[in-house]
């Protein structure tokens, strides 16, 4: 039990990430990665609404007819974004006007919805919750690496503290503006795709066809 | 009026493109782009959608849920209600109910479109981009009239962006790609490319 369990925490952070390699809840990953502050805030909200929606689905499986069982699911995840939602409002104003609508979006984030779907719907709620949990972990992974990149080399700062004197106030650190920028979350990304694929070989996609080689100048004659 | 309504578009279509300024409806976006001929037509079935649900849950805020929407009922116990915070979980229905509607529609009266769309039709009910576009209408208070012309508008982008996508991806099947970055990795850095090139429009004042 011990074991499985520790499966489903960390399984999913390298060997089965839900971004890099099951490329589900990607839209969020972008847009909020600017800074740590709401990036932390993003991977927590997200780690507990897809740990108790996982829970909640897997206690009521049985009872759903499975032709309404989207709705059902929809129900239960958009009822624990709004509560996150409405606490946010509550004690952290500033981050949640930040995060703006992205909050809203984690009932469409395609990790809660997948998740429910793919496990929490054949398995019992506590290894349910664990794989929640271990997904958002998978997320939260991705997430703040990204966040810290990109504040720390864009900015010249981590969570709104100044870690790297930028030559704006006399220092020496010269600030790459690209990294606030969203198109650099694609790139980062990317990169972080090719150093998992390159750890662990397994993970690379097949190609759809062979490429034949070169023909060598012998050949020609 | 008319300028107005002009320049709202081509801001939805471009400047704040859905797919590459805000990187709403990622998933699909990244996951049905490998043809061109699907890629549209998951582009035509998500402007369809955006230009029904953005004014439908516009009406729903201003006549349902917004402070004091409700005293058009004449009870005064409802007129001081403010039922904003259900705003998620209503936007989110009448996505799932309209796409159901549109889904059954097209089955009875234009079942070509409706075989061409096939799955997506469906799968759009968990797009960002379809909940995004409701919520930005609700966070920018736009009127009924605008919040039309940013339906299609964000729909239109967003259409637009997947189909340069996949158009980009078919000729990539025939580049050597090193091997971590195959498939997935590539298909992000061109992204944010296009994103990059996206980016310029930034700048028109309009």
């Amino acid at each position: 039990m011990a074991e499985k369990t520790k499966d489903l925490l960390f399984g999913p952070i390298f060997d089965n990430n839900p971004i890099a390699l099951q490329i589900l809840g990607i839209c969020s990953a972008l847009a909020v990665t600017s800074n740590l502050s709401t990036t932390v805030t993003m991977c927590i909200a997200l780690t507990l609404v897809t740990a108790f929606s996982n829970f909640f689905v897997s206690t009521v499986r049985n009872v759903i007819p499975s032709s309404i069982r989207i709705i059902v699911q929809m129900t239960i995840i958009a009822s624990l974004v709004i509560v996150v939602d409405q606490f946010l409002k509550a004690y952290a104003y500033s981050i949640s006007k930040q995060l703006s609508v992205f909050v809203g979006l984690i009932i469409t984030n395609c990790i809660v919805m997948g998740r429910a779907e793919a496990f929490a719907m054949k398995n019992a709620p506590i290894p349910s919750f664990m794989d929640g949990v271990g997904n958002g972990l998978g997320y939260s992974v991705l997430l703040l690496t990204l966040g810290f990149v990109r504040e720390l080399f864009g900015a010249g700062s981590l969570f709104g503290i100044q870690v790297l004197p930028t030559t704006a106030d006399g220092g020496w650190y010269a600030t790459n503006g690209l990294l606030l920028l969203p198109p650099s979350a694609f790139f980062l990304i990317g990169f972080f795709i090719w150093a998992v694929r390159a750890w662990k070989p397994e993970q690379v996609e097949e190609d759809d066809f062979k490429m034949k080689p070169h023909s060598r100048v012998s050949d020609a004659f | 009026m008319f300028e107005h309504y002009v320049s709202l578009f081509v801001r939805a279509v471009f400047v704040e493109n859905m797919a590459l300024a805000f990187f709403l409806g990622m998933c699909t976006f990244i996951a049905i782009s490998k043809k061109i001929g699907t890629a549209i037509g998951l582009g035509i079935a998500v402007i369809v959608v955006q230009t029904i649900t953005v004014p439908v849950n516009n009406l729903i805020l201003h006549y349902l849920l917004n402070e004091g929407a409700l005293s058009w009922t004449g009870i005064d116990a409802l007129a001081n209600l403010d039922l904003r915070f259900l705003g998620l979980l209503s936007y989110i229905g009448v996505i799932a109910a309209i796409v159901q509607i549109l889904e059954m529609t097209l089955d009875k009266y234009v079942p070509s479109l409706y075989n061409a769309l096939g799955i997506f039709l469906p799968l759009i009910t968990v797009n960002c981009a379809i909940l995004g576009a409701s919520l930005f209408m609700v966070e920018r208070d736009y009127n009924l009239g605008e919040s039309v012309v940013y339906g299609i508008g964000a729909g239109t982008g967003w259409a637009l962006a997947i189909t340069l996508l996949a158009g980009i991806r078919e000729k990539l099947k025939y580049s050597d790609v090193p091997d971590g970055l195959k498939g997935l990795g590539i298909t992000f850095i061109t992204v944010g490319l296009m994103s990059l090139g996206f980016m310029s429009f930034s700048g028109v004042q309009l």
